[in-house]
């Protein structure tokens, strides 16, 4: 792969066409939703990044298995850049909810599955970033990092249901079926510009943890860099 | 290999039973300390208490897990036990069955306190005790898993209930919610379920957690 190759850039930019054009329709051209009025414009960026949020944890997730197995540290770059990128999604998502259940709940948080498991999730990447940050050895940081991804990502589908059991008021999941078809090319249109977004900064962030891992494991050349290290 | 890892660590925890003695007096205090969270209300209190019993043995089981591995640290002795001619996941699932042991004891004997802060006595008393071991399972098995990488880092004693507790929020609820329908009451019998959930919870997190566990400590 190229590493100065300006594909990344180039994604990013799309993707941010996309949503500027997304969202300018869904704030001016879409008409208002009768029950929730001018605040339910919110969906267009909120629904959106549900979505690419759970892609990008199934990317970590699908990198810390393939990690697993080929034990190559490619897979280790992507990974931390999936949940690195996983921690901003879910952080926007319960920002954008919040101001979103304010005025139509009447609460800034609620105990619904889903509004808890991204808090879950959220949680416990914050916990595998920071355990990253403690480990020195680069290929043990790699394993255990992946192992956790692992175990936290299983977790996913049992504090859903488990919260499901216990406690809802959330709306259901909104899809193209039970959205009026004049929401439709917003909502479409911001989904792809999250998606590109995102991965525009996945791929940067690959670069960079690969990169830095370079930094990390590179033979000193000179006899100053040796000692800088030491 | 399995049974002498076993006897290996209940010997150990046996011979440091002046510190379990400790994190009960821990535990004890964190539910005198949860009362006044509340304040004397009397109805409050016995409405929250199994709640405050979980969070409690929570608190509490950071402290017993991270123990687990921390004498192998001394020496390089978990490499020693490492290069024994069997699986690793003997080690593991030694360690895990003795963390449980030691937590499902722990509970049992929380019980009494929250009984006598909180007004919050059963007679169901089985149930309870299958309620806490299965809890205790729930917290054993990736705890000690976790135990094994946070010992060998630098904050152990910050990493470790970071890791864990995010991840153990449905064996949490399912905990909190099945014991507190012990204590209140169970007119529509919907313990089974939050059992059930506990079960499965335990079951998903033995298996996986001892598949990862060779992949954790290997060199």
């Amino acid at each position: 792969m190229n590493r100065t190759s300006n594909a990344p850039y180039a994604v990013l930019a799309l993707g941010v066409a996309l949503l500027l054009f997304g969202s300018f329709h869904g704030l001016a051209v879409a008409p208002a939703e009768t029950y929730m009025g001018e605040v339910q414009r919110i969906m267009y960026v909120h629904v959106p990044t549900a979505w690419n949020w759970m892609l990008a944890v199934l990317w970590a997730f699908a990198c810390a298995v393939a990690f697993l197995f080929t034990s190559n540290m490619k897979w280790d770059s992507r990974m931390e850049a999936g949940l690195e990128v996983g921690v901003l999604l879910a952080f926007l998502l319960c920002c954008q909810g919040s101001i979103w259940a304010k005025p139509t709940w009447g609460v800034w948080w609620d105990w619904d599955p889903r509004l808890t498991s991204v808090a879950v999730l959220l949680a416990a990447s914050l916990g595998i970033m920071a355990l990253r940050s403690f480990v020195d050895d680069p290929m043990r940081r790699a394993v255990w990092s992946a192992v956790a991804t692992i175990i936290a990502s299983v977790d996913l589908p049992i504090v859903y249901y488990s919260v499901k059991w216990w406690n809802s008021l959330h709306q259901e999941q909104s899809t193209p079926q039970t959205v009026d078809s004049v929401y439709h090319l917003p909502l479409r249109v911001n989904a792809f510009g999250v998606l590109f977004v995102m991965i525009g900064f996945i791929w940067l962030r690959t670069r960079v943890a690969a990169l830095k891992l370079r930094q990390e494991t590179a033979i000193p050349h000179t006899y100053e860099e040796a000692g800088e290290l030491a | 290999m399995l049974a002498a890892a076993l006897r290996k660590e209940l010997l150990l925890q046996w011979r440091s039973r002046g510190q379990m003695m400790a994190v009960f007096v821990f535990g004890a205090t964190a539910l005198l300390l949860f009362s006044f969270a509340i304040g004397p209300n009397a109805e409050m209190l016995r409405t929250f208490s199994s709640g405050f019993l979980w969070l409690g043995l929570l608190l509490s089981s950071t402290l017993t897990l991270a123990e687990s591995f921390h004498g192998e640290m001394e020496n390089r002795a978990l490499e020693g036990l490492l290069l024994l001619p069997s699986d690793p996941r003997a080690l593991y699932y030694g360690k895990a069955i003795a963390n449980w042991l030691q937590l499902t004891l722990l509970g049992c004997a929380l019980v009494p306190v929250m009984v006598i802060l909180y007004d919050a006595g059963t007679l169901q008393l089985l149930k309870l005790l299958a309620i806490i071991m299965l809890g205790a399972a729930g917290l054993s098995a990736p705890g000690t898993l976790y135990a094994a990488m946070t010992s060998q880092v630098k904050a152990k004693q910050m990493l470790l209930p970071l890791l864990l507790f995010p991840l153990i929020v449905p064996a949490l609820l399912a905990s909190v919610k099945a014991t507190s329908l012990v204590i209140l009451g169970d007119p529509m019998d919907q313990s089974k379920a939050w059992i059930t959930l506990l079960a499965a919870f335990d079951l998903i997190y033995w298996s996986l957690c001892g598949l990862l566990f060779g992949r954790v400590v290997e060199d």
